[in-house]
């Protein structure tokens, strides 16, 4: 059974993208947690290493880190292997900056969505859209 | 967004397209951090000179390349290489090259080359109540905290950005009532003489860290402080939380006294300090047990003068066993050297690392193994940057341990 339902997230870089969510199950630093090259979580102790975030609708409740992990994102950006979204649980600057950079170089950019006490778990299917930022999930 | 004719004008280009680029993220950052205006900044401090990969020095490189200067005097962090001696990092030919023309990238746009992580040493000291913008964690919480300037953490890209607008989103710390302490960390139950210990602070500001997180802490029974201890306070706090200001009541300049740090308003909540909190984070910041160490690492904070010279007399001329790396700025070199002090270190095993650190950059010894350092930074960040695991120990123990070989106690320090 399938069905549909909706909500209403803040667009801190809007865009359109549809893709499969992965929930961080604990915090992390992009900046020594994340591979820029790979994308694959390798942040030691982490419930999730060893997952690559590319192509992800990242679901990140709870921010935490080096303000270097704008570096990072942006390094994602450049070789391709960004995340097709982010969900942030708090309004932050940090990841955001490196795909503002990421555009103004001509690089792929990725939506970037705020929404407190995200609801969606690993495996959803999340369409966001670029106005009115509405996000539809589907239970599969 | 309410944007100055001048800022707007920037926004449209008419500075050239590096300010323009530059002013987009200022911003951008302000529109997605929900701040409402800009606001004058009096310097900067750059941290994204340091190396994470190609596409950094790229984004550099065009700054400068279309005209982007630094607005106002912006020192610079440490970068990936020592230029004094390149090949002290073990990074690829590709990657010293990379990360020699970030550090370049920075100097063409005006920034002040001090490659440093403690440019409060190097004579810049922002005055009470001013307004900057600052990256660095250490240098951000030394900054707010014992200087009284005001920043909040500016990281890789937005550092530079605000340094060439001279501007900064106006939001967090930049304004007054953000900066009350919201949460009391009472030490006035430990033994006097632990706080006069140097070792004492780097540990107290790995717990404050802990307990604070993001929040504004104040700190209450510090008699007294040096500048060197207060900036091991800040860095240990730093590194194991988000923290960027800590009021000391009667040290810092926005804590006279208890109730100026708090704005008038009742702590959220009040931890009292025992001696066994002191302790476990002490034990903490160890990750190997007492036995051979590998190297000495020291300077995170760049070591200051006093710290170079209080070395040199507790070694009492005894050579070390293994390498004592001492990070720190030219301007500490300079120093140094003025009266042989650099010179005397160096014939005791002393390497010193110029503008970058061991833990952003390959120094320690290729195979990872024991690490002693008395900074709490280090020991926060030496196992997942370089695989080397640390022990935590004053800097008596570094010295006795490097000299012997393995780790020798003072168990007078923390009884």
């Amino acid at each position: 059974m399938m069905y549909k339902t909706s909500t209403r997230a803040t667009p801190l870089i809007p865009g359109t993208v549809t893709g499969t969510a992965l929930r961080l199950d604990a915090p992390i630093s992009f900046w020594g947690g994340v591979n820029p090259q790979t994308s694959e979580i390798t942040l030691a102790g982490h419930p999730q290493r060893g997952t690559t975030i590319a192509g992800t609708i990242l679901i990140i409740p709870q921010l935490i880190g080096s303000s270097s992990s704008s570096a990072v994102m942006l390094e994602l950006c450049h070789a391709g292997m960004a995340p097709a979204a982010l969900i942030l649980g708090s309004r932050d600057a940090i990841l955001p900056v490196g795909v503002i950079v990421a555009r103004q170089m001509g690089w792929p950019a990725i939506p970037v969505f705020v929404l407190p006490d995200p609801p969606f778990q690993t495996g959803d299917v999340l369409t966001l859209t670029a106005d009115g930022a509405l996000i539809y999930l589907y239970y599969l | 967004m309410n944007l100055t004719t001048a800022e707007r004008a920037t926004l449209a280009g008419d500075n050239g397209k590096g300010a323009q680029m530059a002013m987009e993220i200022v911003v951008e950052t302000a529109r997605m951090l929900g701040a409402d205006s800009l606001i004058e900044i009096h310097s900067g401090h750059i941290d994204g000179c340091l190396y994470h990969g190609d596409s950094g020095v790229l984004f550099c490189e065009k700054l400068a390349s279309e005209g982007a200067r630094v607005a106002v005097p912006a020192t610079t962090n440490v970068g990936a290489l020592n230029l004094l001696k390149p090949d002290q990092s073990r990074l690829s030919p590709d990657q010293r090259k990379m990360a020699y023309r970030l550090m370049m990238a920075h100097e063409k746009m005006g920034c002040t080359p001090s490659w440093t992580c403690a440019p409060y040493q190097a004579g810049a000291r922002p005055a009470l109540n001013r307004q900057v913008a600052w990256g660095e964690s250490n240098a951000v919480a030394f900054v707010n905290t014992v200087l009284g300037a005001r920043t909040n953490r500016y990281g890789d890209f937005l550092d530079i950005a605000c340094a060439i607008t001279g501007r900064a989103p106006y939001y967090g710390l930049h304004k007054p009532e953000n900066r009350h302490a919201q949460l009391v960390i009472d030490i006035n139950g430990l033994p006097a003489s632990l706080l006069r210990e140097d070792a004492f602070f780097p540990v107290l500001g790995a717990l404050t860290g802990r307990l604070a997180g993001e929040t504004v802490p104040v700190i209450e029974g510090i008699p007294t402080a040096t500048e060197d201890q207060l900036k091991a306070l800040c860095a240990g706090a730093a590194s194991t939380g988000a923290l960027a200001l800590i009021h000391i009541t009667g040290i810092t300049p926005e804590a006279p006294d208890r109730a100026t740090a708090l704005g008038h308003i009742p702590p959220a909540e009040t931890v009292t300090v025992t001696p066994a909190m002191i302790r476990q984070t002490r034990d903490s910041l160890s990750l190997a047990p007492d036995g051979p160490i590998d190297s000495v690492a020291l300077g995170s904070p760049h070591f200051s003068t006093a710290e170079c010279r209080t070395l040199l007399h507790l070694a009492s001329g005894k050579p070390f066993r293994v390498p004592v790396y001492i990070c720190l700025g030219r301007h500490t070199m300079t120093a140094l050297a003025a009266d042989g002090t650099d010179k005397a270190l160096a014939d005791l095993g002393v390497r010193f690392v110029t503008d970058t650190c061991v833990v952003v950059t390959p120094i320690l010894p290729a195979e990872p193994g024991v690490m002693m350092t008395n900074s709490a930074k280090f020991a926060h960040y030496a196992s997942g940057n370089t695989g080397h695991a640390p022990v935590f120990g004053t800097l008596k123990e570094c010295v006795s341990s490097a000299q012997s070989g393995h780790v020798i106690r003072d168990a007078q320090v923390w009884a």
